[in-house]
């Protein structure tokens, strides 16, 4: 591991997203028409056995929030590749390893601020989150920005265009995010859909999120971080070989 | 250890059908200015990425620094620097966070940091500009800061890709003697490709390269007595049978070919 290096990746996006001034409106602006066109239009047509439908998917709307954002974070590497920064990065004494973490840690830490904004919107839903819960939240947060920010670099290191990443994104994020559990309850569903529900690595972030703020699951919660621990694992294994390659 | 600071061995490189590196070597040694001379397209690039270890070779061997490129590829990172040819700048950034950065990921301290930032702004006569989003630099600009930030930390050994096209007269000779002096006095290795004949004549050696083979390869003083004229450009002429800015021989014919199809058509 190679500290320095982890920190320069780290710091540098950070800096560059915070002189990024449209995607910054672009986090804050996105939960809120969530929250009101779909949790205002959809509450009638849902039965939520006593929980009201905007509290049911506000779990959910954090979860998009860390997928969107953490997708666009890895954009990054494909603007670095076609601006040439990339081989500033890759012609350095840099474990790619460590590369890959910087990464990781950045896409984590943007996803943690725009999922955490949403939080904001608690009191004015009439969500009450304990002091311990929100605690909890905030590590559990940031633990699913992680993971859906290894997804995101992954695709990113396969992609040679903006074009091609926008495709590939869009066919990731929105089953992703449809999917989980974030907007509809997953149960009586169709056995297919039922199985791309459970490879679906953000139904355990909501689930997680879920029992954390409205003390509802699905899954036990070894259930739910396992397996998002491990599919990071598996999605960084992958990102250092793509790293590595050199053809 | 040896005294060979870059050792290259029947190395090629092939992209589909093109042939980039077409079975070269040469040594050069530590210490010494290296030049790589030749027309576009003829695997200065290629070679030196294969050197600086973005690229596998596709067959030969290239060791940098006693290392092999694809065995040891984070031993060989260490060893060097190296200017593009491509612009590779963050241009969100200050120029002040370009080398500050690549100070942390070659692990300057931080005093050492400012100090040699200072140093390397100065030189490009950049200091006035360092807080300033690259985006907004001239093109010169941007590559004299490309060429500051390749020489902050002190390589052993030094890969410059062309690094003064686009640079006004004045300041690409005050670059050059800075690097001509930098390794003089803290024996670094230079390897650097051009299509600029004058700046051969500071290499030690040069070796001249065309359709990725090395035609020759000699000082530049015995080339010219060997060639019998003043000057890299004329030696390019008779060694090639072209001129360095001329476009490749199949390209003008092709060009004939496009000429003589649209007579015909009318
Ligand atoms: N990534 C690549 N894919 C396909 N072909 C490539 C690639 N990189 C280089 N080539 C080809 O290899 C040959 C050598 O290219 P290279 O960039 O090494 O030339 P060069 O000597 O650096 O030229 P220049 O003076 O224009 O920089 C060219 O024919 C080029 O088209
Ligand atoms: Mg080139």
């Amino acid at each position: 591991m190679d500290f320095d290096a982890i920190r320069m990746i780290w710091l540098r996006d950070i800096i560059r997203h915070f002189r990024d001034k449209v995607r910054l409106l672009g986090s804050i602006t996105r939960p809120v028409l969530w929250l009101l066109i779909m949790g205002t239009g959809l509450r009638a047509a849902f039965n939520m056995h006593g929980i009201s439908y905007t509290h049911y998917i506000f779990p959910g709307i954090i979860a998009m929030n860390l997928i969107f954002s953490s997708m666009q974070s890895t954009i990054s590497i494909i603007w670095d590749r076609e601006f040439g920064f990339l081989r500033e990065i890759l012609v350095a004494p840099i474990p790619r390893s460590s590369i890959v973490l910087g990464k990781a840690l950045s896409g984590a830490t943007v996803a943690f601020i725009e999922g955490c904004f949403v939080l904001v919107f608690a009191p004015v839903i009439k969500i009450n989150i304990p002091p311990v819960n929100l605690l909890l939240l905030l590590p559990l947060i940031f633990f699913i920005g992680f993971v859906c920010t290894t997804l995101g670099i992954v695709i990113a290191a396969r992609m040679t265009s903006f074009e091609g990443f926008g495709v590939i994104s869009n066919f990731v994020i929105m089953p992703m995010f449809f999917l989980s559990g974030a907007m509809f309850p997953i149960d009586n569903l169709p056995h297919w859909i039922s199985f791309v529900i459970r490879i679906n690595p953000l139904t355990y972030g909501v689930d997680l999120l879920r029992w954390d703020i409205l003390g509802m699951k699905i899954f036990s919660f070894y259930v739910d971080f396992l397996f998002l621990l491990i599919f990071a694992f598996i999605m960084l294994g992958i990102g250092v070989f793509e790293f590595s390659k050199t053809n | 250890m040896d005294e060979t600071a870059i050792k290259v061995k029947n190395l090629s490189k092939h992209f589909g059908s093109v042939t980039a590196v077409n079975d070269i070597s040469f040594e050069v040694e530590k210490g010494e200015v290296f030049g790589f001379l030749g027309p576009n397209g003829a695997g200065k690039t290629t070679t030196i990425n294969i050197l600086c270890t973005l690229l596998v070779p596709g067959g030969g061997e290239a060791i940098v620094n006693g290392f092999n490129v694809l065995n040891q590829p984070n031993e060989v990172r260490r060893s060097i620097g190296i200017i593009f040819q491509d612009p590779s700048l963050d241009e969100r950034l200050t120029a002040y966070e370009n080398l500050d950065f690549h100070g942390m990921i070659y692990h300057l301290p931080s005093r050492i940091r400012k100090a040699r930032i200072a140093e390397v702004l100065d030189m490009v006569g950049l200091s006035a500009k360092k807080d300033y989003i690259v985006r907004t630099f001239s093109g010169g600009m941007k590559r004299r800061l490309e060429i500051a930030r390749g020489l902050m930390h002190s390589p052993k050994i030094l890969f410059l890709d062309e690094p003064t096209t686009g640079l006004d007269p004045q300041t690409r000779q005050h670059i050059w003697d800075y690097i001509v002096s930098l390794s003089r006095d803290e024996k670094i290795t230079v390897f650097l490709t051009t299509h600029y004949m004058d700046e051969a004549e500071i290499c030690r050696r040069t070796a001249i390269i065309d359709h990725g083979k090395i035609v020759v390869l000699d000082t530049p003083a015995a080339l010219k007595n060997k060639y019998g004229v003043s000057s890299l450009n004329e030696i390019f002429l008779k060694v090639t049978g072209r001129d360095i800015r001329e476009e490749g021989s199949d390209e003008k014919e092709r060009l004939g070919q496009f000429i003589r199809a649209r007579k015909k058509l009318r």
